[in-house]
């Protein structure tokens, strides 16, 4: 059991990673066609994530992999009975990670304002997709004795779990423009900031929404035991944050606060679900659990050890890079990489 | 069309469209990495110059293969998760640690290589190029060494219907890798030497850039010779391991219905795979006998001996794989290899010493096409590996028929195998326009200009 949960929380530890990293990609995404009026512009706000957005990316493949590797049946039960939806993710990602490599490499206008719309619908689909998926993760979804879910898609797509999905794609619109006031200089920082305070407000309200129908919806806020509940508060206290900060023009204090309130909404969701990974709602005993899904304990030591040794290595250099590129961009073409 | 048949096509096509864009990546990124170090010992910016060039086609394919490889990350999920409930245990290890070790690297650097030209010291930035071509020969391994486990499983034992590791370093230590990582890393580079050769031939014979195009030329063909040798090489020492380990995969891919000592190699041959039999072959006596075991009268078994020991070692049914498939795999393959050694051979002789390469119009012409080579024998290879291990998915554990999802409907598959196959399709002919237009363009006007209305 410790080593199944020592797995749990570095699965936890990689879709928070994912979360707070691609969840500013994908704002940064869904804002390109918006936030850029000229063609500089678009070019400005690409460069903000230009030499991360791949690495962060990899977070997920990496949770993915790791989901894999410690609880395969997780893997195989979530993947095969979400397909539709994973399907058309995929699609977007790919639609989206050629668009950003290729949406300067000619002079058009045309050619490059169509690869920005894929841009924002390869990063609205996803995070919005994401949030459904969440949402059925806490709600549950029928699998059988066989650790199968027969149902396709269409239950997938109840109110409450794409109000989770609408609220995902709030939190990363806000989450986006946090990180562009950051990252961007003088007039275009300014229009992130007012989107960003304008996004806030909505996020909120729907996540307020959100969480109250969590509580009546899932018991992940209420199980007895280890629950989402801390978190929720911490979560609820960075979200408010946010808009504190972000009215007082603290760019930074306004991007931490968002990132935390993405950490603890995650913490929650994975807090509300130990020891249990996919919930089964034809019979309790039917769930996914850390227990009954995993590997074998050689494996999960085997993976323990290289999972201590890289992943400190791999956060260090991507700290570097992050600091290596710290600076805020403007306009100037003579420093854009296209 | 059932389940199986589909989700079988789905993987094939996306795997081989992920395929045609992974080998440049390994082969392109050192070589990358080479010139930029020239550049930095010797200050020649003429160097400095070609790494960027030939930087712009890396990326332009690398990006191809980071999207290619995000379906490949989920799709033993999507219609395979009996094979991932069954080889979960073994097979999500090396991907874990592929996505921890390899992906983080290459990407991260790449971003660096990419953005870092004046950001950061000329010794940091070449360090970012070898990190780079570190991350993706990583990530090549260690998919390597998962797929090597589906061809001859080690380390492992079969406890409650699943297969579990017993030994991770019987895992890294498997003989399959051992010959197939080499013989993948030798086909990348060989594959980026006769790509760079054909750029360089297009500027050559146009008279464009053509001082560092004729020194880009130069190192190319040296490269790309390396690269080919080896492949054939590493190859032959293969084709034993497969003899004696998966010996209905190498009987196939030569068509030996009957066993023979000692063995003739057939060139090419009609194959009647319904009767079992060959209308008509041509021949080379005892090679194959050689090819097998390096003397001309050894012993090799047939595809009907074969699949007789098969049954009675694993049960009745049939074990023999799609023969002539195999057949002309394997010799597009070898057929193409071979002709590469010769390329290559030839653009050395003729590129370096006293020889002028700009003389040989022919054969400039000639290196522009050759690419297509490489690519063939690469497509080819893995058709044959792949195939050949038929009616294995994890070679004598698990057959394909019981890998399949079972609640994956139909028409699923159908529409996920329309949608990537369109979208590959349609985005694999955009980056093979954009590499086209930057590898034949002249390097002054490398950097990309504001936009301009149509
Ligand atoms: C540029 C590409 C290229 C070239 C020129 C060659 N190969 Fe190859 N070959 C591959 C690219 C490749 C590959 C795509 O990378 C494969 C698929 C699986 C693998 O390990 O490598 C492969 C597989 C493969 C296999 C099957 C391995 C298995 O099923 O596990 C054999 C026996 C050979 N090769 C042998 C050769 C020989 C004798 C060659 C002589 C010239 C040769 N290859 C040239
Ligand atoms: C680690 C790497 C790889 C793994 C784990 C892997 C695994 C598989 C699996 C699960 C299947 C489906 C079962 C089947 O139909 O046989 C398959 C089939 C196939 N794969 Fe691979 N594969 C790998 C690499 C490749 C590569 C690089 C290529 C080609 C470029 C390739 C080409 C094919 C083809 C053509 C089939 C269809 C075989 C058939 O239908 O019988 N594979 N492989
Ligand atoms: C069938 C199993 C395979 C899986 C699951 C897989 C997975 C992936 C994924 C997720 C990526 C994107 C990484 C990123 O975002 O940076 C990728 C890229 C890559 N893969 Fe694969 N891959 C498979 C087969 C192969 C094979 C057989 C090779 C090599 C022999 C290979 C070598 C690479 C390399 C070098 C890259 C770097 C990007 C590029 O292709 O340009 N992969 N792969």
């Amino acid at each position: 059991m410790v080593l199944q949960t020592i797995w749990f929380i570095l699965v936890t530890i990689l879709f928070i990673g994912f979360f707070f990293l691609e969840g500013f990609d994908y704002g940064v995404g869904m804002w390109l066609p918006f936030l850029g009026k000229k063609d500089e512009e678009r070019r400005a706000i690409l460069n903000t994530f230009g030499p991360f957005w791949n690495s962060n990316e990899v977070w997920m493949l990496t949770a993915g992999g790791a989901m894999f590797a410690s609880f395969p049946h997780v893997y195989a039960t979530l993947f095969s009975g979400f397909y539709l939806a994973l399907v058309l993710m995929l699609v977007a990602l790919i639609l989206r990670g050629v668009a950003i490599e290729y949406r300067s490499k000619r002079e058009s206008l045309k050619w490059r304002s169509a690869w920005d719309w894929l841009i924002f619908f390869g990063s609205a689909l996803p995070a919005l997709l994401w949030g459904v998926a969440v949402g059925n993760l806490m709600r549950g979804f029928p699998i059988d004795e066989n650790m199968h879910y027969w149902g396709g898609l269409l239950p997938l797509l109840n109110p409450y779990s794409l109000l989770g999905g609408v609220v995902f794609v709030a939190l990363f619109l806000m989450h986006g423009a946090n990180f562009l006031a950051l990252k961007l200089e003088g007039e275009m920082a300014e229009r992130a900031r007012q989107v960003g305070f304008k996004t806030w407000i909505v996020a909120t309200v729907l996540t307020v929404a959100f969480v109250i129908w969590t509580f009546f919806e899932t018991d992940i806020l209420t199980k007895p035991g280890i629950n989402g509940l801390i978190p929720a508060v911490l979560a609820a206290v960075a979200l408010l944050l946010v808009g504190y900060f972000r009215n007082a023009k603290r760019d930074g204090w306004a991007f931490v606060m968002g990132s935390l309130t993405v950490v603890f909404a995650t913490i929650m969701v994975f807090a509300g679900l130990y020891p249990r990974i996919l919930i089964s709602t034809i019979k309790p005993e039917y769930s996914l659990t850390i227990a009954n899904a995993s590997s074998t304990p050689y494996t999960l030591t085997i993976m323990t050890i290289v999972a201590f040794i890289f992943v400190p290595i791999v956060l260090a250099y991507l700290g570097w890079t992050y600091w290596v590129f710290r600076k805020r961009i403007g306009l100037d073409k003579k420093v854009f990489v296209y | 069309m059932d389940a199986l048949i589909l989700a079988r096509w789905q993987f094939a096509i996306t795997t081989i469209f992920h395929f045609f864009f992974v080998p440049l990546t390994l082969g392109l990124s050192i070589f990358i990495a080479i010139l930029e170090t020239k550049y930095v010992r010797s200050g020649d910016e003429r160097f400095k110059k070609m790494a960027k060039f030939w930087g712009t086609i890396f990326l332009i394919n690398f990006a191809m293969g980071v999207v290619t490889g995000i379906v490949q990350e989920f799709q033993f999920g999507l219609n395979w998760s009996e094979y991932a409930r069954f080889m979960g245990d073994i097979f999500g290890a090396p991907l874990a640690i592929e996505a921890l070790l390899a992906f983080y690297l290459e990407s991260t650097f790449i971003g660096v290589w990419l953005f870092g030209w004046e950001k950061i010291s000329k010794k940091a930035h070449l360090a970012s190029a070898w990190l780079m071509a570190l991350g993706a020969n990583i990530s090549a391994l260690w998919i390597l060494i998962a797929n090597s486990f589906m061809q001859h499983p080690v380390g492992y034992a079969l406890e409650g219907g699943r297969a579990v590791m017993k030994n991770f370093f019987a895992l890294l230590g498997n003989p399959n890798v051992w010959y197939q990582f080499p013989h993948v890393l030798s086909a990348g580079v060989a594959m980026a030497g006769f790509v760079v050769m054909a750029f360089s031939a297009w500027h050559i014979l146009r008279k464009q850039d053509e001082a560092i195009f004729r020194t880009s030329f130069r190192w190319a063909a040296v490269y790309a010779l390396i690269g080919a040798v080896l492949v054939g090489v590493i190859g032959h020492f293969q084709g034993q391991f497969l003899v004696e380990h998966q010996p209905l995969k190498m009987a196939a891919a030569e068509a030996l219905w009957e066993t023979e000592q000692p063995a003739g190699f057939a060139v090419i041959a009609g194959i009647d795979e319904r009767r079992q039999t060959n209308t008509f072959e041509l021949k080379i006596p005892g090679m194959l006998s050689f090819l097998s075991y390096n003397n001309f009268t050894g012993k090799v078994e047939g595809i009907k001996d074969l699949q007789a020991a098969a049954e009675a070692q694993y049960g009745p049914g049939n074990y023999i794989p799609p023969v002539a498939l195999n057949f002309w795999s394997f010799r597009i393959m070898v057929g193409a290899g071979l002709a590469m050694v010769v390329l290559a051979l030839l653009a050395v002789l003729w590129s370096h010493g006293k020889q002028e390469i700009a003389n040989k119009k022919g054969f400039l012409k000639v290196i522009q096409w050759a690419p297509i080579l490489p690519y063939l024998a690469g497509t080819f290879g893995w058709v044959m590996a792949e195939t050949g291990r038929w009616p294995w998915i994890v070679f004598g554990l698990q057959k394909i028929e019981d890998a399949i999802s079972p609640n994956v409907p139909a028409w699923n598959i159908a529409f996920s195998l329309v949608a990537l196959g369109v979208l590959y399709g349609v985005l694999s002919i955009v980056a093979v326009n954009l590499a086209l237009k930057y590898g034949t363009s002249a390097i002054q006007s490398q950097e990309p200009a504001p936009a301009v209305a149509d």
